[in-house]
């Protein structure tokens, strides 16, 4: 059962084939007897049991919604009524949530079953979900590589069939690189797509949620229901949502291809390179035509995001103050003494670096040479996608520069791992949708081919994902001891 | 670019960020070579750039000016750390 995919387990159970107790109790069980992957920081159990039954009982009357009784589980980054939202972080291990984020809300309304909230990086800082405090997930296809970051829990526990599909959010590529280094479907959506309330923040103008799923189909059910304007979310877009499955099975006959050689120079791998190759043959086989675009100013986009993320997230973070919720320290002297220690004593390394960053870039004197700068060069950026867009219907490419990498291998550089998001930082600074699937194995390893759309263009990327999937099985492997 | 330990407890007092001493070093390290990265965006001119704040350009919708949110205080005032008749505790800032 465990195999099967959203849209076949929503079909099975409108069907009455099983309940969503069977499976909500059957996917229970196997995040239980994986708990090694340290996926999950907290099981729902008790509340899943009881949403299944209410499922159940909306099927049997009839008429309930396409995706009742589908257990899924949420990025701990959503706040969810009533259960803990840590974000990763010692900061909020003890925050109970007081109210659901918007994409909780409109999922548990289109009928699914949470299951608990999944590991991160803490605050979404991390490429391998190292920094999470409540330690490193195992990747399934290797236990001792990172699962990649900061949506690394939902994107193991995907991969190794605890849950079929979950939440995750993207800042820098944290939906699309863990996606790619465990081997599943992930998908950022188009800046405004999806609703950030009540969604912790890092770089607001960067952040945005999406699903992470086996199949292009599960994620375009799974958009579905998670995307929408939201008057409660200041940057929402107003704007109509397509029917994510209409245009899944287009031909991809006359499809323009971008190739940006900026993604293909010496810092790509080169069975990382090759395999991408492979899957654009297959592309071209399906009728597409390939053309060389170029992105002059990609490799500015390390430099612009690491001045605008931690700008921001200093701007952000600065509500966790030990006043209101979360960590307090013991015994503070005076109100500086209460900041200063709850925060010091709460957030880990990775979190203190980009507030320190974040912090000397808004300090007065620097901030026209930091941030403003970075924001003309985040135009730059973002102009050179639209001129590419112009020629070409998607822009592929890789979704990181190697197969998945060793715990511990790169926590001592933070350097070195924030160099290995340049294929898909652009992409947040541009604010266009962009998807992660399988596309092959280096060494048993998943490799992710990155597939870059116009704005709102989720509908065309989903359909150029899902042709692929008809064509070929990356995506229907399952690591060896989760099958 | 290059930051010293002093520099570091400044900016993390600016913060309101407690580092451990024997931490700030390593700090003025990893920041330093934070800001050599960011330093390459100095190889491009972006005169007459127009920065960009929204990945859509989009401006702050407006709303009509009426109250639209709930009381919420009793449920947001269980998960503070110390509070009192409907009030956060922090430790005395007036003498």
């Amino acid at each position: 059962m465990h195999n099967k995919t959203i849209a076949q387990l929503a079909k099975g159970l409108q069907a009455g084939d099983y309940s969503s107790q069977e499976l909500t109790e059957s996917y229970l069980g196997r995040i239980k007897q994986h708990q090694a992957l340290n996926s999950f920081i907290t099981v729902t159990e008790h509340q899943a049991i009881a949403a299944s039954k209410q499922a159940d009982a909306m099927l049997a009357a009839g008429d309930a919604p396409f995706l009742t009784g589908v257990p899924i589980a949420h990025k701990d980054i959503f706040c969810t009524q009533g259960v803990k939202t840590s974000c990763g972080s010692k900061m909020l291990d003890n925050f109970i949530a007081p109210y659901n984020a918007t994409v909780v809300e409109k999922l548990n309304d289109a009928g699914v079953v949470s299951l608990g909230k999944l590991n991160m990086d803490e605050f979404a800082m991390g490429s391998s979900n190292e920094t999470s405090f409540y330690g490193s997930v195992q990747n399934p296809w290797a236990s001792n590589t990172v699962p990649g970051g900061s949506s690394g829990g939902s994107a193991a526990a995907v991969a190794a069939r605890l849950i079929p599909g979950a939440t995750g959010t993207d800042t820098g590529g944290s939906i699309r690189q863990p996606a790619a280094l465990c081997g599943i479907t992930g998908l950022k959506p188009t800046y405004g797509r999806v609703s950030r309330f009540g969604m912790i923040a890092y770089a607001s103008s960067l952040d945005q949620g999406g699903p992470m799923t086996q199949t292009a189909e599960d994620a375009a059910l799974m958009l579905q229901a998670m995307a929408g304007f939201d008057p409660k979310d200041s940057t929402s877009v107003d704007r109509e949502v397509p029917d994510y499955t209409t245009n899944l099975n287009d031909s991809l006959v006359g499809l323009k291809i971008g190739l940006p050689k900026e993604f293909f120079d010496e810092a790509l791998n080169s069975e990382m390179a090759a395999a991408i190759e492979t899957a654009i043959k297959e592309y071209k086989k399906m009728g597409a035509e390939i053309v060389e675009v170029s992105m002059p100013n990609l490799k500015l986009a390390i430099p612009a995001y690491y001045v605008i993320a931690p700008a921001e997230c200093s701007a952000n973070l600065s509500r966790m103050d030990g006043v209101r919720y979360g960590y307090r320290c013991e015994n503070p002297a005076d109100l500086n003494d209460l900041y200063i220690r709850s925060r010091g004593e709460a957030f880990g390394t990775e979190v203190k670096r980009r507030i320190l960053v974040g912090t000397y870039a808004l300090s007065e004197g620097y901030y026209d040479a930091y941030y403003i700068k970075a924001q003309k060069i985040r135009r730059l950026i973002s102009d050179d996608f639209n001129k590419a867009l112009e020629q070409v219907d998607v822009i592929m490419g890789p979704v990181s520069p190697a197969p998945a990498f060793g715990i511990g291998e790169k926590t001592d550089d933070p350097i070195e791992m924030y160099l290995a998001d340049i294929y898909t930082i652009a992409i947040n600074l541009a604010g266009l949708p962009a998807m992660s699937i399988p596309a092959g194995f280096i060494d048993n390893k998943p490799v992710g081919l990155q597939i870059i759309g116009n704005y709102f263009d989720e509908a065309k990327l989903l359909n150029v994902a899902h042709q692929y999937q008809q064509v070929t099985g990356w995506h229907q492997q399952t690591p060896k001891g989760f099958e | 670019m290059s930051l010293t330990v002093d520099d570091v407890n400044k900016i993390a007092y600016l913060a309101r960020l407690g580092i451990d001493t024997q931490d700030t070093e390593s700090y003025a390290k990893d920041l330093s070579g934070i800001l050599d990265l960011v330093t390459q965006m100095s190889t491009v001119n972006t005169d007459n750039i127009a920065p960009m704040a929204h990945p859509l350009d989009q401006a702050q919708r407006l709303r009509t000016d009426q109250v639209s949110e709930v009381n919420n205080r009793d449920s947001f005032q269980a998960i503070a750390p110390q509070v009192e008749a409907g009030l956060y505790l922090v430790p005395k800032v007036l003498d």
